[in-house]
């Protein structure tokens, strides 16, 4: 069990508990969180669970792979710390992992 | 207005499960007519991932999305289902005790009997990118899609985005444009190679520009744009001088009209039976993603048994009082001959 945090845009956070193996999108989905719509389900196809990790957590959720790397292009305003939800896998390294959710996935 | 078309059903969706719902409604005698908000069928499968296997078809350990689509079109064929593409449906009203009137956004007007929702995720919509002030321009100097290419002859256009959409435009707009600019987040583009060293040439000869950034203000007065700001890789603003912008950011799912239609909704999902798949409204039924009900999957071969028990029904509605009899396909020679193999 890893808890993760997902920061709204307004400022207000939401800790859900992500189980190992299931990915951060399927987390905030699981748990309603607003701004995390996942159009295509976790197929890396859509861009719609667009996160930003928080500084200090970004080496440990690691880079983003080259498909969702291309699917970024669908993302906006995509920084350094930009990830799609669904490409990370919650495990037990992630507990307290923050993530900040864009205003809109648009 | 064109004149009104009378069918069976109205089937809302070619996705996979609006497809195999024509089967099913076929081997009932039921005739259909298939409207999608796409240019082509398949839904998701076509727009999010013709190309990415699927694994979870029953008896198909793999296919892709394209192919899925091919095949139940095939399957589809013998009972002649009439398509509609790139129509929205944006009314469906109840019309007397057993008759719906139903209108797209193509001034298409269908009189049905039954109608079955299939609309998946929703309606397909362009992203719209949340640059502020960006609805002042949006259908007078923004434009999320090229319906007539002379309307953008002698622009000053800036296409923003990195795939095919995106660079198609770029290359197919350059030579009827005053001055093109492409904008993209990064010097790397997913679109087709041929697109990119095409673009790539037009910039070497000096024909248009590439800029490298993400779009962050606008400028400009009344609904006409005069400049984009964008903010570079170094984080550094620059101003892209344009008098119309063409954001490419492929598309999104919106429910849409279907809201407005008097259904029980769940969280944006329709609520219908496990016996029929109907919603409160009797003879309107919903299949697949777009439908929700205790233990719901969202899987494509869930879709497939929700059409195969709605059809059972909408042949009550539309021959009250005849008797359904139940047949095998590997058995019934009545089936074999209207999927043409008997």
């Amino acid at each position: 069990m890893a808890k993760i945090t997902f920061i709204q845009h307004n400022g207000n956070e939401i800790t859900a508990d992500g189980i190992a193996g299931m990915t951060v999108m399927e987390t905030a989905v699981k748990n309603q969180v607003p701004g995390i719509d996942a159009d295509c389900g976790g197929a890396c196809a859509c861009a719609t669970c667009h996160v930003y990790v928080e500084p200090d957590w970004v080496a440990k959720t690691g880079k983003r792979n080259p498909m969702e790397e291309d699917m970024l292009d669908f993302a906006f305003d995509v920084r350094d710390n930009s990830r799609l939800s669904c490409q990370i896998k919650v495990s037990d390294a992630l507990d307290g992992l923050r993530v900040k959710v864009p205003e809109k996935q648009f | 207005m064109s004149d009104v078309i009378t069918t069976d059903v109205v089937i809302i969706g070619a996705g996979p499960c609006g497809l195999f719902t024509v089967f099913e409604l076929g081997l009932l005698d039921i005739k259909c007519h298939v409207l999608d908000i796409l240019d082509r069928p398949g839904g998701q499968c076509a727009e999010l991932y013709p190309e990415k296997p699927i694994y979870d078809i029953p008896a198909l350990p793999l296919v892709t999305g394209a192919d899925l689509t091919s095949r139940l079109m095939e399957q589809a064929a013998p009972f002649k289902p009439q398509f509609h593409f790139n129509q929205m449906v944006t009314s469906l009203e109840k019309c007397g005790d057993t008759d719906f009137v139903l209108m797209t956004d193509g001034d298409l007007v269908f009189n049905c009997k039954v109608v079955v929702i299939a609309a998946g995720g929703g309606s397909f919509m362009p992203k719209k990118p949340p640059i502020p002030g960006i609805d002042a321009y949006e259908g007078k100097s923004v434009f999320y899609s090229v319906k007539k290419m002379e309307a953008f002859r002698g622009k000053d256009v800036l296409i923003v985005g990195g795939g095919d959409s995106a660079l198609d435009w770029v290359n197919n707009l350059q030579p009827i444009t005053n001055s093109m600019t492409l904008l993209h987040r990064r010097d790397e583009f997913r679109a087709a190679p041929d697109s990119v060293n095409k673009m790539r040439e037009l910039v070497a000869a000096g024909k248009m520009k590439l800029a490298i950034g993400q779009v962050t203000g606008l400028g400009g007065a009344d609904g006409m744009l005069s400049s984009a700001t964008v903010k570079g890789t170094d984080g550094n603003s620059f101003d892209v001088a344009c008098n119309t912008m063409l954001p490419f950011f492929g598309l999104t799912m919106k429910l849409g009209p279907v809201a407005d239609w008097g259904l029980n909704l769940t969280e944006n999902l329709i609520a219908v039976d496990t016996e029929k798949f109907e919603t409160n409204v009797s003879g309107i039924f919903a299949v697949g993603d777009i439908n929700t009900y205790p233990g719901k999957l969202k899987l494509i071969l869930s879709g497939f048994h929700e059409a195969a028990l709605m059809a059972q029904q909408a042949f009550r509605y539309i021959n009250p009082g005849e008797r359904l009899l139940f047949q095998y396909t590997t058995s019934s020679t009545n089936l074999q001959k209207k999927l043409g193999v008997a």
